[in-house]
């Protein structure tokens, strides 16, 4: 197998950051490895090779100790009560926002807990629709939207980061437009330019793809809209868990991401919001929890992050986040991407020595995220994930809820293997051994 | 044979290639219409297996109450292409009351997580897909034409 050196596309100032601590190696990721029981199993008879991250990531002990820590001694309905349960439950909540808030670089009031990256989104889709519907009174206004104006998003994005913006604009009688991708899957930087004009009032584009784990060039698309005055979200649920993000270097308006793919549980995600936004942005989900008054015909609600924060929160799910992202701090993230650049400049180069397997994306020395999506020919993405599976290796197979991209790539599925820092050069060879070996068990001659 | 062998049989892969009865299916209005000339009730139905995205668009043929004709088009793993192929052979010919007890019997099998044995007798080739019921996940896309042929089967009878 071809060895590579680490990608340069983390720069000297970001491996500057962690000075003491030396790049991730395999015996470095063995032990990492010890955190995390559920990977030593064995699958089908042969030990699992968990190559499905970017789907949803694993757990370590000290995440799963959290949330068993908090349900033992501290659990109680935050933001309410005065009994000493009550009041430490909700500190430990404030303390996870805290932490979640400066591991992506925002203000702790700037991180609004959510389920996940999608619910985060429709926060975002509801809250303006309600401004076209006039609520939030005039400072609202700069949501609202209505004929004529436009919804920008790309031809790459999860159906998380495009069906919500396809309901909003159903419901304001706005357009919704798409900047296209090249056939590397690759955005048209061209046609964003001609795309993202006066009309635009909002871009919602990804930061790294899902399927082909092309990063985007945030800064060209937020100068992009900067110019037309046009709101930015950001869908950071494959980064986040996987380089470092600071969102204000990154200068989006909002962000979202997702726990469960950051080593945390599921049903906790958050949404970053540049306070004075979330400021002036009317609620989504209302009731208990974020208001002030409430007479029997109107309600005043809470400075944010409470006011989008209806009912009882997850509260266990956010502490196991904050330890979550305590275990990413610890390792350091410039060492985490650096490893995965590495795990996945392996995949790519893997993958263009099988024949008749084609790689969705761009591939070996173009900066990608640790994940390779790719389309063997004659063979079904869901045969080919079978015969994996077969072998232990757990893979995703399908269109990885991004249809309108693998159209575009011209698949109808494709199968992806997707890394963490606890994966190893070893797993990715014996994934791409096994690939090799798909074409030849189905009778299909490269 | 390993586990995997068992699931994808090699009858499986030779009718994943071969797709029996696979068509570029006419416009249903002129099917309809040339079946409504010569007697038959034609209806179809489109199944999609949304977990992978598979296909299958499943045309039936009902003259009085004999399945005369099956035809279909389709994309996906070569487990639910393979089961249109062979159903098409296996239920062209019979009468629905015979179709449905057979559609019933496969599916039961299908069901059974690999504890009913696939009866040949009933089942002809579509025996061959016992091995996936020990797949839960892929019994969906064995089940997909035969799905699309039962709600066809359905709208054809109440033409």
């Amino acid at each position: 197998m071809t060895s590579f050196a680490p990608s340069s596309a983390i720069s000297p100032a970001l491996a500057a950051q962690h000075p003491k601590l030396a790049p991730l190696t395999n015996i470095d990721v063995e032990r990492i490895r010890n955190d995390f029981p559920v990977l030593h199993q064995t699958v089908n008879g042969h030990p699992l090779v968990y190559l499905d991250s970017g789907a949803t990531s694993q757990n370590p002990i000290s995440v799963m100790e959290a949330e068993q820590e908090y349900y033992e001694q501290r659990n109680a309905a935050v933001h309410r009560g005065a009994h000493t349960l009550a009041v430490e439950a909700t500190e430990g909540f404030e303390a996870a926002r805290d932490k979640v808030a400066a591991f992506v670089g925002a203000e702790t009031d700037e991180i609004v807990w959510t389920s996940n990256a999608t619910e985060a989104i429709n926060l975002l889709a509801y809250s303006f629709s309600n401004a076209s519907l006039g609520l939030g009174g005039p400072s609202a206004r700069r949501f609202s939207l209505g004929t004529g104006d436009e919804i920008v998003v790309t031809e790459m994005e999860h159906h998380a980061n495009l069906i919500p913006w396809q309901q909003l604009a159903l419901r304001t009688g706005a357009t919704l437009r798409f900047i296209p991708v090249f056939d590397d899957g690759s955005l048209d930087l061209l046609a964003a330019a001609a795309i993202v004009g006066q009309q635009t009032k909002l871009l919602a584009f990804t930061h790294g793809s899902n399927v082909t784990g092309t990063i985007n060039p945030v800064a060209e698309l937020v100068a992009l809209a900067r110019k037309v005055g046009a709101l930015v979200v950001l869908d950071a649920c494959q980064t986040v868990p996987h380089l470092p993000v600071d969102v204000k270097a990154l200068d989006v308006d909002f962000a979202v991401f997702s726990g469960h793919k950051m080593l945390g549980p599921t049903g906790i995600g958050a949404l970053y919001g540049r306070a004075e936004l979330l400021a002036d942005m009317p609620p989504f989900l209302t009731g208990g929890s974020m208001i002030t008054t409430v007479d029997m015909h109107a309600a005043e609600f809470l400075a944010p992050p409470q006011r989008f924060e209806a009912g009882t929160q997850r509260i266990s799910q956010a502490i196991a986040l904050a330890a979550a992202v305590d275990y990413l701090s610890e390792t350091g993230m410039d060492r985490v991407a650096a490893w995965e650049a590495q795990l996945g400049q392996r995949l790519v180069a893997g993958v263009a020595e099988i024949s008749g397997v084609r790689l969705l994306g761009q591939g070996l020395g173009v900066e990608r995220l640790g994940l390779a999506a790719v389309d063997v020919a004659g063979v079904h993405a869901h045969d080919v994930g079978q015969f994996l599976d077969d072998a232990g290796i757990a893979v995703r197979v399908g269109h990885h809820c991004a249809q309108p991209l693998h159209r575009r790539l011209g698949v109808t599925a494709s199968t992806r293997a997707s890394t963490y820092l606890y994966n190893t050069t070893d797993e990715v060879d014996l994934f791409l051994a096994t690939l090799a070996e798909v074409a030849p068990f189905f009778g299909v001659k490269p | 044979m390993s586990d995997l062998q068992q699931l994808y049989q090699t009858i499986i892969l030779e009718h994943a290639k071969a797709r029996h009865g696979a068509v570029d299916l006419t416009p249903l209005a002129d099917a309809v219409a040339l079946g409504d000339a010569s007697g038959l009730r034609v209806a179809e139905s489109h199944q999609i297996n949304t977990t992978c995205g598979d296909e299958v668009t499943l045309r039936v043929s009902l003259d009085i109450e004999t399945v005369t004709d099956l035809v279909w088009t389709g994309e996906g793993c070569s487990i639910s292409q393979a089961s249109a192929s062979i159903l098409t052979d296996t239920l062209r010919g019979l009468s629905t009351t015979e179709a449905r007890a057979l559609l019933d019997n496969f599916r039961e099998m299908l069901r059974s997580r690999g504890k009913i044995e696939p009866d040949e007798e009933v089942l002809g080739d579509a025996a061959a897909f016992g091995g996936v019921s020990r797949y839960p996940a892929r019994v969906k896309c064995a089940m997909l034409p035969w799905v699309a042929f039962e709600a066809a089967l359905i709208e054809a009878e109440s033409h």
